[in-house]
This record gives C-alpha cells, structure tokens and sequence, in this order.
C-alpha cells in the first residue's frame, strides 16, 4: 500500500496523543493549574495534531463532518466519533485540574477508556481490510495499542510502565511482522481464484490493461523501497524499542528522557512505513505483482 | 447508509464470457466515453500526450496466459468492472454514507456529493473496481449506467450498459438475477458461471463464464514436417556456399 505521509504522521502522532491521554486520564499524574495546562496542551497537540494530519490525504476535507455519520459499519467514523468524544471528556477532565485544581477521577477513568477505544478505532481500519491479508490480524490492534502505550506512558514519565509496555510493544510489533509475512500466502487467494482460470501455477498475467500507471497500482500495488525493509525493520526496533529502555535504565536524566522520546518517535514512524509499504493488496494478484 | 440491504427486489449485473472475449477493449472505450459525457464526474486523463499517461477507468480488460495440464497454452483476455457484490465490503467502510447499494436494484453507486476522497473503500475492494478520480477528488466506479438502463428518452435496444450495447463479440450480457429465468441466469446456469475470489466472501452478482476446453487433435501442427531445417550435412554447391558463408566475419564456422 502507498505509505501517504499524512496517515502516517496521523497514527504515530495520534497514538502518542491517545496513549498520554489515556494515563493522564487514570491519574498517573495528576498535575494542576499551570503545569495541569502544559500537559494537556502536549497530549493535545499529539491527538488533534495527528487528526489534522489525517485530513490532509482527504481530496474533499471541506465534507469531512460527514464522517461522523456511520458508526454503525464504518470503523473509519467510529474512530473519528470516538476521537471527538474522547477529546471533548478529557478536556472537561482538564478544566477541572487547570481552573478549578480539582481532580473529578471518574470523568478522567471514562476518556482513559475512551482514548484507548480512539486506538483500537484507528488500528482497525486496517485490521478490518479482507483485501489485505497483513493487516487482517489479532497482533494489528494490539500492536497499535502497545505503541499508544509505549509512547504514552514515556511521555508522561512512568518509568515502570514505559519499560514493560516498551518491551511487550517490541514482542507484538515481532509477532505482526512473523504473522504477515506469510499471510497473503495462507490467505487462500491467488492469481487463480483472482481470475477463476486455474490454478497459480497454471495462470500467468500475460498484458496488463492499459500501457501507463493507474491509481490502483499506485495507491496499491506499492513496491518502492521494499528492498530496505529488512534493515528498516532493524532500524526501527532499535530506535523505537531498544534504545529507549536503555536510556531509560540509565539514572534519570530530563535529557536521557527526551532522548528516549526522540528516538521512539524515530523508531514509530520507520515502523508505520513499514506497516503501509510492506502491506499486499490482492488487487496486485490481477497484475500479477505478487 | 452504509448498512447494507437485507436483500434486493433485482440484482442487475453483468455475465462476463470469457471464451468469446477477443479482447479488443471497445466496453473500455465507450464506459470511458459514456461516463465521461454523462452522470457524474467526468472519468479524466492526466498528462494524457506526455510520458507519464494516466487515467480513470471503470472497466478495464486484463489479458492471461493460461497453461493447462496438457494441451497448448491459451490466451484469455479478461475484462473486470465493479461485480456489484450483495455483500459490498466497500459500502461498509464508508465513513460519510456516500457508498451505498440500492435496495431496487442491486446496484452499489457512489454520492459524488457526499464523498470526502478518503480513498478506503478502493482498499476495500479485492477487484480493483474503484478508482479515485485525481482531477475530481472523489471516488469512481461502474454504475451500470444507471442513466441508459432506466432513460427512457434512448431507444429500447440503448438500454443497457454502454459496455453491453458496443461489444462487438456479444461477450457481455446484462440481466436480472434474481429472476431465474433471465438470460444472465441461464447463461450461468448452462455455462457454469463463476464468482471472482470468493474466498473474499463478498459474493459478487457479475458472473465470469469460464473458456471452454478447446479442440485437441493430437496433431496440430499438420505443417511441422514441411519446416524441418535443411539438412545440415549439404552437398555439391550448397555445401560449398555454407562452408562459404560460415567462413565470413560474423559466420560460425
């Protein structure tokens, strides 16, 4: 799939946003008046941020209100629903701890649900495709909350909980990869029941349709760049995961610490490259591109 | 709405035969053509006389080489639109309602008006069916040309997609199928008709009749023997002149 930068920078920035929320929200921390102001205005600036981002790969985003209406089938409206009221609870959670320095605990548990569900929202969009046997899995949306996790809890400071989610997010970003590398095989489809001809083996994409490009092969059948994946994926467990725990062992340092973030918003972004680029879409099977 | 209908009173389609397909693309011409002229956003071109060509298209014929077990290869030219699936995964993704399958009819149509370019139901579709317009911004795909099939200001026999009514070889046949009786319902009775990927689960309407099995006779090639090559051990003159010109710089002598 084509890696469009604004849904990347939508997912890696949103899901840090979500996951700081999620813990400002259980009261990890429970900052007040002027420091209760920054640490929303951070954890905003990474959700709304990210949601922005998000409506710049929209041809039409003058209709993007739209969107909000069919959370019945569309995993894509139920996470921009879900966004909103996630936003809207905790910012009321916010004007108590910035104007009133009082902590209404409950409203905080309810948007910590809700910004968890944002992520979970967001990951299915993917997890939901048929049509792409990489994404279809169990280890997609967990992965993706991991890494709401992973960043949320770094960012607010919770070394205990930074240090474990970091290493749980390593082991599932693994087990994505392990799992969808095989997938479009195990999927059951192939040239021969793309076309109905006979089997893979036995069909062969002799012409393509039409001599120049198109929008499927393009937006789909995306190929640039694999053959650096394999190191990319190095690259990205180093930066996003590995170092980021060491630099957290390390004595506590407010320069290690923003290091540890730098370097896990390095390592998110190279994985959700990754996460587009290395996606197979079966519409490649009819240009035989598989 | 996105939900999809329980059921639908017609289920208009396409059957797609490909044993009389001779892959000329006169349908993709005149969809292009009719779509462009008519409902909706014009089907555009970009850089449509430089070196980079693309374009929008609702139907596109795809060609394959197929090697059976025994027999020769065949080449089976395959053309592919929306199937118009009675479980459309690409109206359920839809985050505005644009996407939407009539309950009339079948029909899965877009709301041109009501669609933000977000471009997931294409990555919806296993088939390749939709296609976001780069000059419009918002998602195309085949209507069943909804504006011939009910315009009763065209002449009866106009009255069918544009991509039936032009094709020269009769490889394509419109009907309704959920009236058993209907010639798209026979033809797939008689025929064998085929769902694409039906492992994807989206159970299309358009059905894919499969080529027949062609002739073999054991001896196809009747003039094999008159193009054996001539004899290599050559005598007289025309050995010399092989000797000859073997000899000459680029021979193989």
């Amino acid at each position: 799939m084509h890696p469009a930068k604004s849904v990347i920078i939508f997912t890696t920035l949103s899901g840090i946003g979500f996951g700081m929320l999620f813990f400002i929200g259980l009261g990890m921390i429970v900052p007040e008046g002027l420091m209760a102001f920054i640490w929303f205005a951070i954890a905003y600036l990474f959700s709304v941020g990210g949601l922005i981002a998000s409506t710049f790969h929209l041809k039409h985003p003058e209709r993007a209100l739209r969107a909000f209406t069919q959370w019945k089938t569309s995993w894509l409206s139920r996470e921009g629903v879900l966004s909103v009221v996630a936003l809207l609870v905790m910012a009321a959670y916010g004007a108590g701890l910035v104007f009133l320095k009082t902590r209404w605990a409950y409203v905080g548990y309810v948007g910590a649900i809700l910004s968890l569900l944002t992520v979970f929202a967001t990951s299915m969009i993917y997890a939901q495709l048929k049509t792409v046997p990489r994404w279809r899995d169990f280890s997609t949306p967990l992965m993706f909350l991991g890494y709401a996790g992973a960043g949320g809890s770094l960012m607010t400071g919770q070394v205990d909980y930074a240090l474990a989610l970091l290493a749980l997010t390593g082991l599932l970003q693994l087990l994505n990869w392990m799992r969808g590398d095989g997938a479009l095989g195990k999927s059951g489809s192939d040239i021969g029941t793309a076309t109905g001809l006979g089997t893979a083996a036995q069909v062969r994409a002799f012409e393509p349709p039409h001599t120049g490009t198109n929008y499927l092969l393009k937006e789909m059948v995306y190929v640039v760049g694999r053959k650096h994946a394999g190191r990319l994926r190095i690259l990205s467990l180093l930066m996003g995961i590995g170092l980021p725990i060491l630099l957290l062992l390390a004595p506590f340092g407010h320069m290690l610490a923003a290091l540890a973030i730098v370097s896990h918003i390095v390592g998110v972004f190279a994985s959700r490259w990754l996460f587009f680029a290395q996606a197979e879409h079966v519409v490649g099977l009819y240009y035989g591109k598989r | 709405m996105t939900q999809l209908p329980q059921s639908t009173d017609r289920k208009l389609g396409l059957v797609i035969d490909l044993d009389t397909c001779v892959g000329c693309h006169a349908c993709v011409i005149s969809c292009k053509g009719w779509n462009t002229e008519n409902y909706g956003a014009a089907l555009s071109d970009t850089d449509a006389y430089g070196p980079d060509v693309s374009g929008t298209f609702l139907n596109r014929v795809h060609s394959y080489e197929v090697k059976p077990e025994t027999g020769p290869a065949q080449l089976i030219h395959f053309p592919k639109s929306c199937l118009h699936c009675e479980d459309a995964p690409c109206v359920t993704v839809c985050p505005t309602g644009a996407s939407y399958k009539r309950t009339a009819d079948g029909i899965v149509l877009v709301n041109e008006d009501a669609c933000i370019g977000c471009g997931l139901c294409a990555w919806a579709c296993p088939y390749g069916a939709r296609e976001l317009d780069a000059t419009a911004g918002v998602m195309k795909k085949c209507t069943l040309c909804i504006d011939r099939i009910y315009n009763e200001n065209l002449p009866e026999e106009d009255q069918i997609p544009a991509c039936v009514r032009t094709c020269p070889a009769g490889a394509r046949h419109f009907g309704d199928f959920a009236d058993p009786n209907s010639n798209v319902s026979k033809l797939t009775a008689e025929r064998g008709g085929m769902d694409l990927m039906p492992e994807q689960g989206t159970r299309p309407t358009n059905k894919y009749l499969p080529p027949r099995p062609k002739d073999c006779s054991g001896e196809i090639n009747t003039l094999a023997p008159l193009l054996e090559p001539v004899a290599t051990d050559g005598k007289g003159f025309v050995g010399w002149l092989d000797k000859m010109l073997s000899a000459l710089p680029g021979g193989n002598a």
